[in-house]
């Protein structure tokens, strides 16, 4: 054991697992309780494109996920909020032209991109400082974040219309909610993937859901849920030579299916 | 003396998608008032009811908010999600969510007394602790009201309050919007005209348009005089009888 913990990648791997567990369970929670899953796999595939262009110029691929990510974050919110486009068939378009734009811009880039796959499907034994220290940054933001606003987080999720009657500013409020969940989402692709993310940011939240009804142990649940699911990921991965990403939702899964279970509930939102 | 405006509503006109929703409307809500809103289902009531909250902006006309004036709402429960992870006395206390300027701890202090009166009084006061996809439908309409109570509001504008609640609990509803209740006015929307005739004072029929009716006493002659040919269905202690009764006011 004192070997596993000798090499500087998996160290690495852990901080970064215990970080992504933090801000994607405060997300997650919002996300779930707020019913925008979908668009949280929305922004998460959108991300591909700029991962493309990043290659395409030779920047680093997290700006460019990060640009895409939050302009997609925006734009649904804009275009579904102004009833221009249902908030769906927006999320449909920002998904596939994203994705479309990513083949397209790595399809014009000289040489081979090595670690696309990564991005694709997660590489949390690749993180480096850079992952750490924006990590570190975007989780400490968001306990800030939540702490100071969780009042406001919850009762505005819960009655959107009812908010705006009170003449809160609900359209700002839910504009930087999202622009956190495209930084989270941003952040979480190094360590599952742009196909798989979506899945820290729900199915821990699920199965926290079937032990409380309440915002903040949906939270702590989450988070511990998410972090036994990626350091139990990279241990498994490690000992049996498998990938990391798949096995961290798979762990996830299997977490929800005992404690829904043992709860007799099966509460997928 | 004449009371003083809450609201005035002059000319307002609203639209969904280029769809006329209320054309020309104008009315007033006064100190003292307590107004049935009815109409056909389409018929612009609960649009009315978004006007007045901002919820919706109006093509036309204007709308004048008397200053300072605290409204409470409550909205018809099919538009929230009943499976939500919030507790019946969080619902409550986000009534109070307009007051961004002061901390929770500060708020609860404060109106702590007018949470325990208004849960004893609604009979909620045991399941303060149960989210609303644990209790009834009737108990999750009384956390509604009690939400729109708790900053003591001058005016309170309820949409369908009596839609799941049982007739008894109706009844203690409305009196005590009637008699008990420490708001100024109280604007209603009910497709309910026999229960609600009971208890207000005017009825304002919507059907695009708005006509006043300045009685609580309202017959099928009259809506259909008013564009608003809604029928009256026999309802609990007012049945069809005592209405037509009235077919003269």
């Amino acid at each position: 054991m004192s070997e596993f913990f000798s090499y500087t990648f998996i160290v690495n791997a852990l901080i970064i697992s215990v970080l992504c567990s933090i801000s994607s369970a405060l997300i997650g929670s919002w996300v779930v309780i707020k019913r925008k899953v979908l668009i949280s796999g929305g922004i998460t595939h959108a991300s591909f494109g700029g991962i493309g262009l990043a290659y395409l110029l030779g920047l680093s691929p997290i700006i460019g996920s990060a640009t895409f990510a939050v302009a997609t974050a925006v734009g649904i919110e804009m275009l579904s909020n102004k009833g221009k486009l249902r908030e769906d068939s927006a999320i449909g378009m920002f998904w596939s032209v994203g994705m479309a734009l990513g083949i397209l811009f790595i399809s014009l880039s000289d040489g081979y991109a090595p670690d696309l796959l990564g991005y694709l499907f997660g590489s949390i034994l690749a993180t480096n400082t850079i992952d750490i220290i924006s990590s570190a940054i975007l989780s400490a933001f968001l306990i800030i974040w939540f702490i100071i606003n969780y009042r406001k987080i919850l009762y505005i999720a819960f009655d959107e219309q009812y908010a705006v009657s009170q003449h809160i500013n609900v359209r700002l409020h839910n504009m930087i909610l999202m622009i956190l969940t495209a930084l989270t989402i941003v952040i979480s692709i190094r360590i599952v993937g742009i196909v798989l993310v979506i899945s820290m940011l729900c199915i821990g939240q699920s199965a926290a859901n079937n032990v409380t009804h309440n915002l903040k142990g949906i939270i702590l649940y989450s988070f511990l849920f998410n972090m036994i699911a990626c350091i139990g990921g990279i241990l498994l991965s490690w000992w049996i030579n498998i990938p990391s990403g798949a096995t961290i939702i798979i762990i996830l899964t299997l977490i929800y299916a005992i404690i829904a279970l043992a709860t007799g509930k099966k509460n997928i939102r | 003396m004449t009371a003083r405006n809450l609201i005035e509503i002059s000319h307002v006109s609203a639209s969904y998608d280029g769809v006329d929703a209320l054309d020309d409307v104008s009315i007033n809500i006064k100190d003292g008032d307590f107004i049935g809103v009815i109409g056909p289902n389409g018929g612009g009531k609960t649009t009315l009811l978004k006007l007045i909250l901002g919820l919706k902006k109006p093509d036309k006309g204007s709308i004048n908010i008397s200053e300072g004036l605290n409204i409470g709402y409550m909205p018809q429960q099919s538009e929230i999600d009943r499976m939500f992870p919030i507790t019946v006395r969080e619902v409550i206390y986000s009534g109070l969510m307009k007051f961004t300027d002061k901390s929770e701890k500060y708020l609860i202090d404060k109106y702590r007394n007018r949470y325990d009166e208004l849960t004893q009084k609604m009979n909620i006061d045991s399941i303060a602790d149960k989210t609303p996809g644990q209790i009834s439908g009737g108990q999750f309409q009384k956390t509604l009201l009690c939400r729109s109570l708790i900053s003591k509001p001058d005016l309170l504008l309820l949409d369908e309050p009596n839609t799941y609640i049982d007739k008894e609990s109706e009844f203690e509803l409305f009196q005590y919007l009637s008699k008990d209740s420490d708001v100024k006015a109280i604007m209603l929307v009910s497709h309910d005209i026999g229960t609600i005739s009971q208890y207000v004072k005017t009825f304002a029929c919507v059907n695009k348009g708005l006509y006043y009716h300045e009685s609580n006493v309202i017959t099928e002659k009259l809506l259909s005089q008013y564009k608003c040919p809604i029928q009256i269905i026999a309802h609990g202690d007012v049945p069809h009888t005592v209405l037509k009764h009235h077919n003269n006011v």
